[in-house]
């Protein structure tokens, strides 16, 4: 056997021709195409709200607090879902409670995972002290009801729409917490870690390019489901009172001010209650098929 | 067993093709594949990873993994087409006349439930015999295959034993219905030496024991000699040889079947000793522990410039341990380690950018040691940009010029990411991240020992390149002494946390040795088909040493 035949051998051992690469938003509109029609779905009913929430001013003529008539109108012309107990306009409550409670719940949860991604990350990098100073807090936050934990807050620092976002993101960042300590733990424990450790990467260089990028697809997924979460504790809160408050338009207080209505048969105030429903169901269905998406993948590897 | 009449073959595959899918299209990746297997038989079936003899292996058992399906030919299993059962005859054929060994029996045993329970699973489930009736055959089978303590072993957890009496109570479990068929996917590879041993003299008295047959799968070829009756050499899915095992290894046919014998001839050319006043490494007086557990017992060795030292041992010999020490991720308990004659400090974090920079290390899975999300340009490029502060186009020619040294194609590669690459082509990516920080030494943990002997023997010859081009050192961690006798310019034998031998390559592979590194030595499969049975006599004299790895236990 020849040298030369022995390196053919080795060559087409090693060097199996790699895939052709696509390009990145090529491939996610494929992937979307792809995507079961549950998916799809849970993307055009967020896309609407969205809609809804960006163009409220402009797709109605009255104001977010506007007294267009009498209270308790029923469904006509001018007013397509009547009015509430105040005589505003209940279809230009509605759209702007998009905006309100839909805004208001996305930042939350962006400052939930924030203060949670990072303090997480932290725990798991670092370890020792600083895991179990950050794990024992989180777990004390954890022992106290979330709801009435957060009623409580409310109570003593009053109800503005910042206080409430910092407590319902800090509440709900210790389960962020949680599952990014222990999806960070995996990866810290890895090769490619401890070599960057032993190259002499910093703190932030570790957790930003090498750990974050992998615990990305457990984190999205449950960014969704954390967003479901703080839309309805906050809509639950507004129904209590506690939540945003008058004249704010919110889907949460909406069905508590209308609820009378039902007694008389009106199916009116349980409107705001099925926008809040409906958005559950598709953030639920995307993040579903984002879970199925990235766990396939990583079989795949 | 059954009174059917008994067909021809036990086994018979004709024209099997199976498909799997990639993406959106079924690739075929097992080409119309032939074979018969009859009783008491053994068939070896080896290949590189790819090969398809995995796949082949669980077709034996109607079975095709989820993303591949069969798209034809026939399994003819004692004369029935075991694509054409229903799926529950199929079942109720799995585990009771067809059974299957994995590789790592580690990864197939439940941790939550005791050995035994696990064994008398499938009997029970199948209705062969009660619990009581499956438990004594349990021990009585432990027995057999010669494990420690028979009577309670069954009792522990599969953590409280050790991978190789693991993997003999999985060969126990696969015989629990005294099945006519048994596939054996890699059982060895995970093992030491000393252990793989044991576990291939238990798998080969058992068949003959129960005059079953069985289907050997590996890459090994000095194991499959010992073990099979004949062979099939595979290669993408095709057949490209099968002969009887002697007529294969005295006279391959097919120059791919040479190639695969001529892997282990490899050996570098050897360096005289060079004599300087200060080694590049010293390791001096290491003792370390993890906890309360003392892992190294006064270690000292000396690495000079340009030279290999391979560190050999079983696994808990504290290897990767020293590996550790060196690196100073572990910060040892007494001694310190001494670079160019320069104490480095216990503790990587008070290294200087420099002390870091000198010593890099490359690691036994590539798939994990390389960030499955950075293009290779960013796992090359960080360590020039971090300690050599290169930036933009010198950064760009500087990767380029890596990629070249590690035989990859720039232009192809620059921009994939390490999951598109395969193995052979990762554990290339991380010699090159080595190599981009100029270093003078290199830790190489069991680099090859996840390849195959293909793709293995190129690394080791890069490394080899390498080394003389840049004056390297190399600390070569393994357990494989075919390894070891190719590259290693000195060797240290490890046990138990302790150096019970070194010295240059020579002095350490020939006589006297040390009773361990006897026992090393002797383990190591040659490609002999009697080598078995030889060592086995050997063996006989001494018995003590054979079981040693249990007694270590």
């Amino acid at each position: 056997m020849s040298e030369v035949e022995i390196k053919t051998a080795l060559d087409s051992a090693d060097a199996k021709a790699p895939p052709p690469k696509v390009n990145k938003w090529d491939e996610a509109m494929l992937e979307l195409k792809k995507a079961p029609w549950s998916a799809k779905f849970g993307f055009l009913v967020i896309a609407l709200y969205v809609f809804a929430a960006f163009f409220a001013p402009l797709l109605t003529p009255f104001g977010e607090s506007e007294i267009v008539g009498d209270s308790f109108l029923p469904w006509n012309e001018t007013n397509i879902l009547g009015t509430d107990n105040l005589g505003r306009d209940m279809l230009t409550r509605l759209l702007y409670g998009a905006r309100n409670t839909v805004g208001i719940a996305f930042v939350t949860t962006c400052f939930a995972f924030l203060i949670g991604g990072v303090a997480g990350m932290l725990a798991a990098i670092l370890g020792g002290w600083t895991d179990q100073v950050l794990s024992r807090i989180v777990d004390i936050l954890m022992a106290i009801p979330q709801l009435i934990f957060a009623l409580l807050l409310l109570t003593i620092f009053g109800t503005s729409i910042p206080v409430l976002i910092v407590i319902i993101a800090i509440l709900d960042s210790t389960r962020v917490f949680r599952l990014a300590r222990a999806v960070s733990h995996n990866v810290v424990v890895t090769d490619f870690v401890e070599s960057a450790r032993l190259r002499g990467e910093s703190m932030g260089w570790i957790s930003i390019r090498e750990v974050l990028p992998n615990i990305m697809p457990p984190l999205v997924a449950e960014f969704g489901l954390r967003f479901c979460f703080v839309f309805l504790l906050i809509s639950g809160l507004s129904f209590l009172g506690l939540g945003l408050q008058p004249p704010t338009a919110d889907w949460g207080s909406m069905v508590r001010d209308n609820a009378t209505l039902i007694t008389y048969g009106d199916i009116t105030p349980l409107l705001p209650a099925g926008a809040i429903a409906l958005l559950t169901v598709g953030v639920n269905f995307v993040v579903d098929w984002f879970l199925h998406k990235t766990s396939g993948l990583r079989d795949g590897q | 067993m059954d009174n059917k009449p008994e067909s021809k073959h036990l086994l018979e595959m004709r024209g099997l093709r199976i498909e799997g899918q990639s993406g959106e299209e079924w690739l075929e990746i097992v080409k119309g594949i032939d074979l018969t297997l009859d009783r008491g038989q053994m068939l070896g079936l080896i290949g590189e990873s790819g090969a398809g003899k995995s796949t082949i292996g669980l077709a034996a058992m109607g079975f095709a993994r989820p993303g591949c399906r069969f798209s034809g030919g026939e399994i003819l299993f004692d004369g029935v087409d075991l694509r054409e059962l229903r799926r529950k005859d199929r079942r109720s054929l799995r585990g009771v006349r067809i059974a299957y060994v994995a590789q790592s029996a580690a990864a197939s045993f439940n941790p939550a439930h005791r050995l035994i329970d696990q064994f008398s699973e499938i009997p029970v489930e199948h209705g062969i015999s009660s619990k009581s009736e499956a438990e004594a055959d349990a021990i009585d089978l432990f027995t057999r295959l010669k494990m420690p303590f028979p009577d309670v072993i069954g009792f522990r957890y599969p953590h409280q034993v050790s991978g190789g009496q693991l993997q003999r109570a999985m060969t126990a479990m696969a015989l629990s219905c005294r099945p006519d068929l048994i596939i054996f996917d890699e059982p060895t590879t995970a093992l030491d030496v000393t252990t793989q041993i044991e576990v291939l003299v238990t798998i080969r008295d058992v068949v003959k024991q129960f005059n079953t047959a069985a289907i050997y799968i590996t890459h090994d070829l000095a194991v499959v000699a010992q073990m099979s009756d004949k062979i099939i050499v595979l290669r993408y899915g095709e057949k490209v040889e099968e002969a009887e095992t002697r007529v294969m290894l005295s006279d391959p046919k097919q120059d791919y079947t040479k190639s695969l014998w001529a892997v282990r001839s490899f050996t570098k050319s050897s360096k005289p000793p060079e004599h300087e006043q200060v080694p590049l490494m010293r390791v001096e007086h290491v003792t370390a522990a993890y906890g309360k557990d003392v892992i190294l017992k006064d270690i000292s060795f000396d690495i000079h410039r340009g030279q290999t030292v391979a560190v050999v041992g079983e696994s808990g010999s504290g290897k990767s341990t020293t590996a550790r020490v060196i690196t100073g991720l572990l910060p040892p308990l007494q001694g310190s380690v001494f670079f160019d004659g320069v104490p480095l400090p216990a503790d990587y974090r008070k290294r200087s950018k420099d002390q870091l920079r000198q010593a890099q290390m490359i690691y036994q899975m590539a798939d994990t040691a390389v960030n499955p999300r950075h293009k290779i340009r960013d796992i090359i490029g960080r360590p020039l940009s971090f300690y050599l502060g290169l930036g933009g186009a010198k950064l760009e020619q500087r990767i380029r010029e890596l990629l070249d040294m590690i035989e990859l194609d720039p232009d192809v590669f620059i921009d994939r990411y390490p999951g598109e690459l395969s193995g052979g082509q990762k554990q290339r990516v991380c010699i090159a991240r080595a190599l981009a920080a100029e270093p003078k030494f290199i830790i190489c943990d069991e680099v090859t020992s996840a390849l195959d002997q293909l793709v293995a023997e190129g690394i080791l010859k890069l490394l080899d390149r390498l080394q003389q081009e840049f004056n390297l050192a190399y600390m070569f961690i393994t357990h494989d002494l075919a390894t070891v006798r190719a590259i290693a310019d000195r060797v240290v034998v490890m046990l138990q946390g302790e150096i019970v031998e070194q010295g240059s390559k020579d002095t350490v592979f020939s006589p006297p040795h040390h009773e361990y590194t006897n026992l090393l030595l002797s383990s190591v499969p040659e490609m002999d088909p009697d080598w078995l049975d030889n060592m086995l006599k050997s063996k006989v004299d001494s018995p003590d040493i054979v079981r040693s790895s249990d007694i270590i236990r």
